[in-house]
């Protein structure tokens, strides 16, 4: 499917809706999935607001893979497909992937933690500082995201990020969804299901997903928002906090 | 001294366009492999999410740095008016500016979007090392270029010293810019370091020195031109002094990293059990590209020929590539430390469980790309010797002996 059927698509759907948001399938069966959401924000994103996030690890499970597949579904991911002849050991560290499971050991006491990494939607981002097209950039509502119309696939940006969170597309992709297109050559990363929040919800795919409750998302900038209140009752931490980055994502209990 | 004269490359036709028709089949190789990557995507390179950048970096790297290096002869020249080495600086400019082509070519053909290269100079991230770069190595060609017409033109003549005190100063920028492509990237233990600026600076003055004088022995030597030793040796001697500093800067680098327990990890890794990497930083970087240069040219007998001058000068550039390649790919083999204290025992992104390195291992495209770039150095050269006058009709002593000039 190509972004311009897509649009096609999605026009048809606008088309559609108005007409009606139901369809009636069969008598008393009724599918409630035609809506479209077609008009682009208006207004500008500002800095009155402060996505971030608060992982709990001691919530986070081993082998509960949800949020890595909620992640794939809701940004496309699961459409990239290993071009054929590719070597799958090769291909499993080519493909691209926003959101990862991930468990330590603790090398004293041998405590094990699990927990999740993505994107840490730094203040002082370091892949922008080092982007030369300014490709890689920093929203006023903090999420740092990539230009894919300006980045040329120089990958500095992934030499330079502590927290090995961007992923370059290694191969042509056949099928993008709209809301998150991808092509070969370019750099990508977890950008909080942006198109979600550009649409005025509020939560990411991963914390939906989460039947655990370990993800909270949120404003950190409202005092009254779940993310910031889970801040506030519990100690927290940034990963590699030593490069003082004031990351959007912070750790529980690890 | 006496007069020096100029005259374009003599060599006689079938062997110049056969030389010459060698290597535009080795460029058109590395373009087709060029081409292979950038159609396919880079799933048929070695390169993934955790190794970012590859063979076609260390390659772009070393002949970038090389070109800087590779105007030292001009440089000792005009800015430090040692008068063996003026009648070199023609030649000097030309390498400096051929190999930076060179180099610009392999590193833009890596790029994921190649065709977006007009964007990368129109949209520019000031505070990124790389968009400076792109200021640095095409106003090192302009500044070098204008070098070498002031050095060639009777009528700017008086006015070269200025101009190549400012591709001097230039070029010195230039190269620490490209140390501090590493130097800046706090993330990762293996770079993060001051010392990596002025490391590629004085691993420039080797590696372009290397390349001056195999290139200066190949058009004299085919050629039939004198290339008399006072020259040559002259050359050498620097050689071994400047493979002596690489090895300087190596010492500092590794000693200040092992002072620091931080960094036990990584030296550990680079030094003694990180396999292919500790091989090439021991054999590749330090024996072959550091002490045995040395060790040829200072040598009593084997110094003093010219083949053991050609084997130091290779010397320099094979190991120069194995310290590129230690500090490019083996810097990122090297699992990022993000949990200090902890060990990851299972990662759904590869990051380095318990301990081990990323894997790489170099596609046969990426180095045909490598080579490629290097046969456009030596094509774009052969051309520009063919059609100016670059090279001094002779360089035998009593043309360059700089006592004849005093007297």
């Amino acid at each position: 499917m190509s972004s311009t059927s897509d649009q096609g698509r999605r026009d048809f759907l606008k088309k559609a809706a108005a007409a009606t948001t139901t369809v009636t399938l069969a008598p008393g069966v009724v599918l409630h999935t035609l809506q479209a959401q077609a008009e682009p924000r208006t207004t500008p994103v500002t800095d009155k607001v402060r996505w971030g996030m608060l992982i709990d690890t001691s919530k986070c499970v081993e082998g509960c893979n949800d949020c890595v597949e909620a992640c794939d579904q809701e940004n496309g991911l699961d459409l990239v497909n290993k071009p054929e002849g590719a070597d799958d050991a090769l291909w499993e560290r080519q493909r691209p992937q926003w959101i990862r499971h991930v468990k330590l050991k603790d090398n004293m006491t041998g405590r094990i933690t699990n927990l999740v990494m993505m994107c840490q939607h730094c203040e002082f981002p370091p892949c922008v500082d080092v982007c030369p097209t300014g490709a890689s950039f920093k929203r006023a509502d903090g999420i740092v995201m990539v230009d894919r119309h300006i980045c040329i696939g120089c990958r500095y940006c992934m030499m330079a990020c502590p927290y090995k969170a961007r992923s370059f597309i290694h191969a042509d992709v056949a099928e993008k969804l709209t809301r998150a297109p991808r092509g070969k050559g370019c750099v990508e990363s977890c950008n909080f299901c942006v198109h979600r929040l550009d649409n005025g919800q509020t939560t990411t795919a991963c914390q939906d997903a989460c039947k655990h409750q370990a993800i909270v998302f949120g404003d950190l900038k409202d005092p009254d928002s779940p993310v910031s209140k889970a801040l506030k009752a519990y100690p927290s931490v940034q990963i590699r906090d030593d490069l003082k980055l004031n990351t959007g994502v912070r750790y529980t209990n690890i | 001294m006496k007069k020096v004269h100029f005259s374009e490359w003599g060599l006689e036709s079938p062997r110049y366009w056969g030389l010459l028709a060698l290597m535009a089949v080795i460029v058109a190789i590395g373009g087709a492999a060029a081409w292979y990557m950038e159609h396919n995507g880079h799933w048929v390179t070695g390169m993934t999410n955790q190794i970012v950048w590859g063979t076609p970096h260390v390659f772009a790297i070393f002949l970038i740095v090389a070109a800087s290096g590779a105007l030292n002869t001009a440089s000792i020249g005009s800015v430090f008016e040692k008068k063996l080495y003026k009648p070199l600086a023609r030649l000097s400019g030309l390498l400096a500016i051929t190999l930076l082509m060179g180099g610009l070519a392999v590193l833009v053909l890596d790029l994921g979007k190649p065709d977006r290269l007009l964007v990368a100079m129109t949209h520019y991230n000031f505070k990124s090392i790389f968009a400076w770069n792109i200021f640095l190595y095409t106003g090192f060609m302009a500044v070098v270029a204008v070098y070498l017409w002031f050095m060639m033109d009777r009528r700017f003549n008086k006015h070269y010293r200025p101009v190549g005190i400012l591709a001097f100063v230039w070029r010195i920028i230039l190269t620490t810019g490209t140390g501090s492509i590493f130097g800046f990237i706090v993330a990762r233990q293996g770079y993060d370091a001051a010392i990596l600026a002025p490391m590629f600076v004085i691993m420039s003055f080797a590696y372009g020195l290397a390349i001056y004088i195999l290139v200066l022995m190949f058009t004299y030597k085919i050629d039939g031109r004198e290339l008399g030793d006072k020259v040559l040796f002259r050359l050498k001697n620097l050689l071994g002094v400047f493979a002596a500093a690489v090895f300087y800067f190596t010492l500092v680098y590794h000693i200040t990293n092992l002072y620091g327990t931080e960094n036990h990890e990584y030296e550990a890794f680079i030094l003694l059990n990180g396999g292919i990497y500790t091989f090439l930083f021991w054999v590749g970087w330090v024996f072959v590209g550091c002490l045995l240069p040395m060790a040829l040219v200072y040598h009593p007998t084997i110094g003093k020929t010219r083949g053991g001058i050609i084997a130091a000068a290779v010397s320099v550039i094979l190991g120069g590539l194995a310290t590129v390649y230690v500090i490019v790919i083996g810097g990122q083999a090297f699992p990022m430390a993000m949990f200090p204290g902890k060990t990851i025992v299972a990662s759904g992104f590869f990051d380095g469980v318990n301990g081990q390195p990323f894997l790489y291992s170099p596609s046969l495209p990426e180095v045909l790309l490598g080579i490629g770039g290097m046969a456009l150095v030596l094509l774009l050269t052969f051309v520009a010797i063919r059609v100016l006058q670059f090279l001094p009709v002779s360089l035998a002593d009593e043309v360059v002996d700089p006592h004849h000039a005093k007297s």
